[in-house]
């Protein structure tokens, strides 16, 4: 049987993949921020996860204004990494899972959530720089990967009880495939961030760290209970990414145990949030 | 598992709390109506054929869309303010700043009225407070 074993939150901020890409991660600027991620490199490499349920949101790479999913699933073989406007990044193709992402999309629908199926799809920083973060830079990523692309960028996004519950079902999903698979999932995007103008550079790392002890705490009223308009005044219009770290710890149930957990201001314009969770019964 | 419903959300009430967050402009579904010829020009410099043309002969290429005089002037000017009042997405209007070989900090700041180093400055500093810019109405 598959089962979820895990669950990661990172941010995905596009100089975080240049700064790897460009060999400059020992710099002062960058050094800090990379620091937070050795001792998940060292988990990940014990726990070698076959599958990564990585979700995340495509920044106008894959998805222009004509076709706007709220919840797309890839289920394709493979995905290139995107020339976002200065080439793609020199990463290796990310490789589907194709039987495990059918399986889900399959379950969700069932289970009432209305997913949008993708078969063919460059994939973005918004996936490809967690898995820098988590891996550093290998010949060929060590997992398969199944894209969960959320949309955040036209609104509304979907609300965080609904993410929470895509998580809940995704869960029942992975649980019910008769392969024995270790998979994992991911949350990534945000924290505190605004990209756009006069209010531009806010960052609150008072309420990044609130966030972060909410998600590591059991039950998770709380979490969901967060409006948008709340992650918009809090944390910047492009904060409202935290959602997305919902679908993951929703996926790893009411109780956790958190194994490791990083913040850093800033990377480019974003404050960089880390977690590592396991489900805790 | 949870699973309760949530409360009811009134659309009218969600949209117009947007309002209400200084210096900023939510991109809701009328931005995304005003601005959709704008953010569809500059996902085509995605393309890097298309980014060559674009950089030949700006005004030339821009026409080729049925944008406003106002948006192709303002992503003309690149006045990222002008572009976001006008419809525009950031992340859309990313392919434009990043044709123009500017990064994420550089292009951002420049909404800010703050010069370069001082905007990056600020981010190294921790960022910008919330205090003061979470509502208009509320003055907090």
């Amino acid at each position: 049987m598959a089962r979820i074993t895990a669950g990661v939150a990172t941010s995905h901020v596009p100089a975080i993949g240049a700064a790897m890409d460009l060999k400059k991660t020992a710099e002062p600027y960058w050094q800090p921020l990379f620091a937070g991620y050795d001792w998940s490199r060292q988990w990940i490499a014990q726990e070698k996860p076959d599958v990564v349920i990585l979700v995340y949101n495509d920044h106008a790479s894959a998805f222009d204004m004509k076709i706007i999913p709220t919840f797309a699933i890839g289920c394709g073989e493979r995905y290139k990494p995107a020339d976002e406007g200065w080439g793609p990044r020199p990463v290796p193709d990310v490789i589907g899972e194709p039987d495990l992402a059918w399986h889900i999309a399959q379950s969700l629908i069932l289970d009432e959530f209305d997913m949008t199926i993708i078969n063919e799809m460059d994939v973005d920083h918004g996936l490809t720089v967690p898995l820098s973060l988590m891996y550093g830079q290998p010949e060929a990523w060590p997992c398969k990967v199944i894209p969960l692309a959320v949309n955040v960028v036209t609104y509304p996004p979907p609300s965080g009880n609904r993410c929470w519950r895509l998580g809940e079902a995704i869960a029942r999903a992975v649980e019910s495939f008769p392969q024995d698979l270790n998979v994992q999932i991911w949350g990534t995007g945000g924290m505190s961030h605004q990209l756009q103008g006069p209010r531009a550079g806010l960052i609150n790392a008072e309420w990044d760290n609130r966030f972060l002890d909410l998600m590591s705490q059991n039950d998770g009223e709380a979490l969901r209970a967060i409006p948008h308009i709340e992650y918009l005044r809090e944390t910047g219009s492009e904060g409202i990414e935290m959602v997305m770290w919902l679908i993951m710890r929703g996926a790893l149930g009411r109780a956790v145990k958190p194994l490791h957990r990083h913040y850093h201001v800033p990377a480019s314009n974003t404050a960089v949030g880390h977690l590592v969770l396991e489900p805790a019964g | 598992m949870i699973t309760e419903d949530p409360r009811h959300q009134d659309i009218h009430e969600y949209l117009a709390e947007f309002e209400d967050i200084p210096g900023t402009r939510v991109y809701t579904a009328a931005r995304a109506r005003q601005g959709y010829h704008m953010n569809q020009f500059a996902m085509s410099l995605m393309k890097s054929e298309n980014r060559v043309r674009w950089l030949a002969d700006e005004r030339a290429y821009i026409d080729e869309w049925p944008m406003t005089e106002d948006q192709k002037q303002a992503i003309l000017d690149r006045d990222y303010n002008r572009c976001l009042e006008l419809g525009g997405n950031i992340y859309f209007l990313a392919k434009v700043f990043s044709t123009d070989g500017l990064s994420f900090l550089q292009a951002v700041g420049t909404m800010t009225g703050m010069s370069p180093e001082d905007y990056q400055a600020m981010m190294i500093a921790g960022g910008r407070s919330p205090e003061g810019v979470r509502s208009i109405k509320e003055k907090r």
